[in-house]
């Protein structure tokens, strides 16, 4: 994966509650058998204002001009800050797609689901956690600056505001390491093969009725 | 030893080793696959030259994007079976065993891993999709997983997690007569709320929870993910066990007996300690309907559409606004005056054979109403439609003007061609009411099967317990 060690820009804000994965990237886009290319469907049922389905020529399809990232101040939005529960609902690692191939590196939220907080940690797209009044006071600084900018900086675990204001937030030790790094987690576990193999020789002792072969 | 809860125990005996931070390298003993999450994982292994680690440990099936009509005639999209056809392609390269489209025993993969005895207690079970969860019903830690991670247990047979926390969901009493356990769920889930369990592995116990058939603790456990949570809990009893005796993939003679012993103890110990307890009683639950855009918008077939003027969260109520204005609902409706266009039953929450019998029981003798202008029933499986059939609720289901498909996911999130068109409103048995889920602009109410087969000869939502 693409590493993440510090990311400026464009903030953009969608001041709402449980954003779930099929709003993030709705299903018809699902039937891809491919990694990439989900940019121009991230949002999709909210970004555009007829029903769009995969294979088409997503450019001509007309934009909905109230949904933030349509508008011409976000049009470089790299970080995004959101409402509680983000991500909540399907496992779809598309989601966490969409958003790196959008551009978006950043999502800061006061919490997150599960799933799309590893699927977004194993795609380069860092999911940030702050209290809910600090999200609220971030929402109202982007509606009310133009061009508003954070400094998201992980090796510092930090967000830096224009104001030079910093906001800590937490990340495993581990997955902060993976992220700077753009570490492949299979490679990593491969290079514990023998303590796996171990573990499986161990069970099958112990309990054989869990290695039938289908 | 300390006392472990069953969390604990499922997660205790499954770590391969630990990071310094907590990160454990967990053994997944089962791996379900299915054609949406998988072709991007067999890409990628394929791209490293990588093989799988266990391949007989993983089973595959098409259902997401499966014809729920005649299924010789194949799939008519050709996206969709592309995706399917890559499925099929990707098991026969790897190995796999799958179930194919036109196998009897194909059918939603939450539905065949039990019922192929496919998912035993005391494993993990993975699958790329968050309904994994359903798992749990059988004392197994069971949770979705996205893509990479497909990947990583294909090429591995492990997966790196942290451990979660210790919820546990205490349900007292006796459920009313025709309230069920997607009853139960959905009101979990009305009183936690959707992020409740974020964070925490829910282990659903109780007398209420004894007293459930395992059909009905499989739609518990799969929206333990409804409720945050990834996974979902019940411990092991007779009732487990019953079912998945002489089930093709169960074990058999000697090595049964010696795995029962061993599930006997998939319990929580009595003195161990949970981060959450939350205790309801079951008593005097009525049948629930969602009425918003989130399984956490729910109320009692008896009440009425929130008012979003009442809520003091300004987020909350700005959500509730939304909602209503997506539903096309006043405030203050009842919900008995609410008119479904069309009714689905089935999905991986309500597709098994006793949710069938529940639908039909309501059904039989009676007509779908004249306002529906689409009532359907997609068993969970082959075997599960082949059984009904046995029973002679085809016929039923068919004589009141239902349409009787074949099994997949179908209108739970209308990947196939089943789907709402925009403003139409649906008594569906599924698991999300999410904006356009069930089709762009489709409205979802969710409900158990009894309480959607009534809604499809009545006209509207009607309470069972009274009829």
């Amino acid at each position: 994966m693409e590493h993440l060690e510090n990311v400026t820009g464009i903030v953009a804000a969608l001041d709402r509650s449980n954003i779930d994965t099929d709003a993030i990237i709705p299903k018809q886009y699902l039937k891809s058998i491919r990694k990439f290319g989900f940019g121009e469907n991230l949002f999709d049922a909210w970004r555009y204002l007829d029903h769009g389905e995969p294979g088409q020529d997503h450019s001509k399809r007309p934009l909905n001009p109230d949904f933030v990232l349509n508008q011409a101040r976000y049009r470089d939005t790299r970080i995004l800050l959101a409402g509680d529960n983000f991500g909540c609902g399907s496992s779809r690692e598309h989601a966490a797609w969409a958003f790196r191939d959008y551009g978006i590196r950043v999502i800061i939220a006061p919490s997150f689901a599960d799933i799309f907080n590893g699927n977004a940690l194993k795609n380069g797209l860092l999911p940030v956690v702050l209290d809910e009044t600090t999200v609220a006071r971030l929402i109202k600084s982007v509606e009310e600056n133009e061009g508003y900018i954070l400094t998201i900086d992980l090796p510092s675990q930090r967000v830096i505001t224009p104001d030079g204001e910093v906001f800590n937030f937490e990340i495993d030790a581990f997955r902060k390491h993976c992220l700077i790094n753009g570490l492949d987690d299979i490679d990593m576990t491969l290079t514990h093969a023998d303590e796996i193999h171990a573990y499986e020789t161990r069970r099958r002792e112990e309990a054989p009725w869990l290695f039938t072969d289908l | 030893m300390s006392a472990e809860t069953l969390y604990d125990k499922l997660w205790n005996s499954h770590v391969v080793r630990e990071e310094e931070d907590g990160t454990a390298l967990l053994y997944i003993d089962r791996h379900l696959v299915h054609e949406v999450t998988s072709p991007q994982a067999f890409e990628g292994l394929q791209k490293n030259g990588r093989g799988l680690w266990r391949t007989a440990t993983n089973l595959a099936v098409a259902d997401h994007n499966v014809p729920t009509t005649d299924r010789a005639a194949g799939i008519s999209d050709p996206i969709s079976k592309l995706q399917v056809d890559t499925l099929d392609n990707n098991c026969a390269v790897f190995g796999v065993t799958e179930f194919d489209m036109l196998d009897p025993r194909q059918g939603i993969v939450h539905v065949i891993g039990p019922e192929q005895g496919a998912t035993l207690p005391g494993m993990t079970v993975v699958c790329g999709d968050s309904h994994t969860s359903t798992h749990g019903a059988l004392a197994a830690l069971a949770f979705g997983i996205g893509t990479s991670d497909v990947e990583h247990v294909l090429a591995t047979q492990c997966i790196l997690q942290r451990k979660a926390r210790n919820m546990r969901i205490n349900i007292t009493g006796k459920l009313p007569e025709r309230v069920t356990g997607k009853d139960l769920i959905l009101a979990i889930i009305g009183q936690i709320g959707t992020a409740g369990g974020t964070g925490h592995a829910i282990e659903f116990a109780g007398p209420a929870i004894r007293a459930l058939s395992m059909e009905e603790r499989m739609s518990v456990c799969n929206m333990a993910i409804e409720a945050g949570a990834r996974s979902g809990l019940i411990a092991a009893d007779d009732t487990t066990i019953d079912y998945l005796k002489g089930r093709p993939f169960a074990p058999s003679g000697e090595l049964w007996d010696r795995a029962v012993e061993n599930w006997r103890t998939l319990t929580s110990d009595d003195d161990a300690k949970f981060d959450v307890e939350i205790e309801m009683d079951a008593t005097n639950l009525k049948p629930q309907v969602t009425w918003g855009t989130s399984p956490e918008m729910v109320v009692s077939v008896d009440g009425h559409v929130p008012d979003a003027d009442t809520i003091d969260d300004p987020a909350r109520r700005d959500g509730y606004r939304r909602a209503l204005e997506y539903m096309g609902l006043e405030a203050g409706t009842s919900i008995f005056d609410i008119s479904p266009d069309k009714v689905f039953i089935g999905s991986c929450t309500n597709s098994r054979i006793e949710d069938l019998r529940a639908a039909a029981a309501i059904v039989d003798g009676h007509k779908v109403a004249s306002g529906i202008s689409l009532a359907m029933v997609v068993p969970g499986s082959g075997l599960v439609k082949k059984q009904a059939e046995e029973e002679g609720l085809d016929k039923i289901f068919i004589d009141a003007g239902f349409s009787w498909r074949e099994p997949g996911c179908s209108m739970c999130l209308a990947m196939n061609a089943d789907r709402l068109e925009a403003g139409e409103r649906c008594a569906s048995t599924s698991n999300r009411n999410f904006e356009g889920r069930q089709g762009h602009g489709g409205r979802t109410h969710l409900v158990s099967p009894a309480m959607a087969a009534a809604a499809a000869v009545h006209g509207h939502f009607v309470d069972i317990t009274e009829i």
